[in-house]
């Protein structure tokens, strides 16, 4: 312990020098950004305005350009401790709303990938022309086909998860299938050449071989499908007419220039987005270490 | 009766620089129970020469044929265990399971895997090892633990590609002796490819000379060292004579360029 513990702060105080800087531009910006609005107030007011008076007004608007870190925070604890969890100000019922449509669609995305790699790696035909498609579809900007899946999933009477999962989906296939591609080829020739002098049948490599082989390169694409998909969500909660969920927070915070409702669902998400990615990481490291893949 | 009959094998690799001769015209037979070397300088065509055997090349030429069929058949008949330079264990594997992998594949019995696990894992001197993973282990008793898998499943040849190329010469050593012992033992036929002239000496009832460019055989040399071999053999004027002779191949070979 006692050795580890300055290797601990060694790794710590770097991140937190970071944290407090970006924490300190941030007040400097809020009070830039917000003393236009606090001296128009002053001069319309016919006030006179000290730089002490100045810098506390500008971080202690209601409805400022940019919100104070403290604020944010604030925001950040009332929404997610300060109201009823089935109430609709509550960051923790929106967080869920999104969570759950970003898990299906990760879901969605993680079989949709691994199943089109599969058939990459087998199947000469697919190998040709799956690949092309796929990265056509990532050039497509997600913010035109959102709405569009949406609208067209609501005219047929689908609403709520399925949706948004499917967009989330649209955004995580792709690093998981070109990740999986990658994995299911890695095995050397010699491993091959070894499965085929015992007469192992394609489905037996599969199994044995290459699908073990390319786990590690599953885990890598996993990290950024959840975070994707979790793009891909709330994106999805944009267009007009939802209700739920943290991008519908975003979008109704814009409307009423809630900025501070804006920033606390920003970092909600932010930080359901860091949770998940080390949830994987965690997921990852217990068994690529059992399987003697860590590295 | 031949366990290995080869006629006239020639392959001939199509590549972007234009055709590599990788066998031209080779003959050879190989009788059961024979402990065959294959030497010769890189590019000469022992790989190439083992994985025909083996059914993991096709000849462009010439007839070959494995236990009276064709390769092909003969993998399919299990005719063959096949060792790598590199022992190729599954790191998620233990020793055992990895020995148990061809056995799954082949539909062996969990109880019939046990056993010939038990009993091939003796016969690599690896008894009690069996539950330890790969990183465990010692580059030289990884390479045991992979000579083991390729007897695990009763193959009449054992084919081996520089198996101790990797090893250092003590490690290598105690593998040779350690593999002699186990030919002994299996009466199994063992193609055995090196690029050390005291290993193939040590270890062969017959050693092959081969020479490049296009690969083929240069001699055949019978070794008239008894099949009881105690390293200290090595001292003895016969084995220093054959290893002249091996030399000496090898330079008539080399002659050729
Ligand atoms: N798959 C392949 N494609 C093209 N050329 C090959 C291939 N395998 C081997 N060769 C060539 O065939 C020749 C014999 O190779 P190899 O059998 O590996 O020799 P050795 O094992 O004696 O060193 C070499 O010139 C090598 O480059
Ligand atoms: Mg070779």
């Amino acid at each position: 312990m006692t050795e580890a513990s300055p290797t601990l702060a060694g790794r710590i105080m770097p991140v937190l020098t970071v944290l407090l800087a970006i924490v300190v531009i941030w007040y400097l910006a809020a009070v830039w950004m917000n003393a236009p609005w606090v001296r128009d107030q002053a001069a319309r007011a016919d006030a006179v305005l000290t730089t002490d008076d100045l810098v506390r007004q500008t971080l202690t608007l209601e409805r400022p350009v940019l919100p104070a870190p403290h604020q944010v925070a604030a925001g950040l604890w009332d929404g997610i401790t300060g109201q009823a969890i089935t109430s609709k100000r509550s960051l923790v019922w929106h967080g869920w709303i999104t969570l759950s449509a970003t898990l299906a669609g990760f879901a969605i995305g993680t079989a949709a990938g691994i199943l089109l790699a599969v058939g990459i790696v087998h199947n000469r035909a697919m190998d040709q022309s799956v690949m092309p498609w796929a990265v056509a579809s990532q050039t497509v900007p997600i913010l035109a086909i959102a709405p569009m899946v949406i609208v067209v999933m609501a005219s047929a009477g689908v609403t709520g998860l399925l949706p948004k999962a499917i967009i989330a989906a649209w955004l995580s296939f792709f690093p998981v299938l070109v990740g999986m591609v990658k994995g299911l080829r890695t095995p050397d020739a010699m491993q091959l050449d070894l499965m085929h002098s015992w007469n192992a049948s394609g489905s037996q490599r599969f199994w044995h071989l290459r699908l073990p082989n390319s786990l590690p390169y599953l885990f890598a694409s996993l990290k950024v499908a959840i975070a994707a998909a979790l793009v891909g969500t709330i994106v999805g909660e944009l267009p007009a007419g939802a209700t739920a969920g943290l991008g519908a927070r975003l979008l109704s915070g814009s409307y009423y220039g809630q900025t501070v409702q804006i920033w606390a669902a920003l970092f909600a998400a932010a930080i359901l987005a860091a949770a998940l990615v080390m949830l994987i990481g965690w997921i990852e490291s217990l068994t690529l270490r059992r399987m003697g893949l860590a590295r | 009766m031949t366990v290995i009959e080869a006629c006239d094998v020639s392959l001939t690799f199509q590549t972007a620089d234009g055709p590599v001769h990788a066998l031209k015209d080779v003959s050879l037979t190989i009788a059961p129970g024979d402990f065959v070397s294959f030497i010769g300088p890189s590019g000469c065509g022992k790989t190439t020469f083992l994985r025909t055997i083996a059914a993991l090349e096709t000849p462009t030429g010439g007839t070959l044929a494995v236990n009276g069929m064709t390769p092909e058949a003969a993998r399919k008949a299990r005719a063959y265990g096949y060792v790598f330079q590199a022992p190729g264990l599954y790191p998620w594997r233990t020793i055992a399971g990895n020995i148990s992998l061809p056995l799954e594949i082949m539909g062996f019995s969990r109880s019939d895997r046990a056993q010939r696990i038990a009993r091939v894992l003796d016969l690599v001197d690896l008894t009690g090892f069996g539950s330890k993973y790969p990183w465990q282990l010692s580059g030289g008793m990884q390479q045991r633990a992979s000579i083991a898998r390729a007897l695990a499943f009763d193959a009449d040849i054992l084919l081996m590609d520089e198996p101790f190329g990797a090893l250092d010469e003590i490690v290598r050593d105690r593998l040779n002796e350690a593999l002699l012992d186990l030919w002994k033992k299996t009466g199994k036929t063992i193609g055995f490819v090196t690029h050390s002239i005291p290993e193939a000496v040590y270890l062969s009832t017959r050693i092959v000379v081969m020479s490049p460019r296009p690969g083929r055989i240069t001699r055949v040399i019978d070794s008239p060292l008894p099949r009881d071999r105690p390293l200290e053999i090595r001292d003895t004027p016969e084995f220093i004579a054959l290893a002249q002779q091996v030399r000496e191949g090898l330079r008539e070979g080399h002659s050729y360029d």
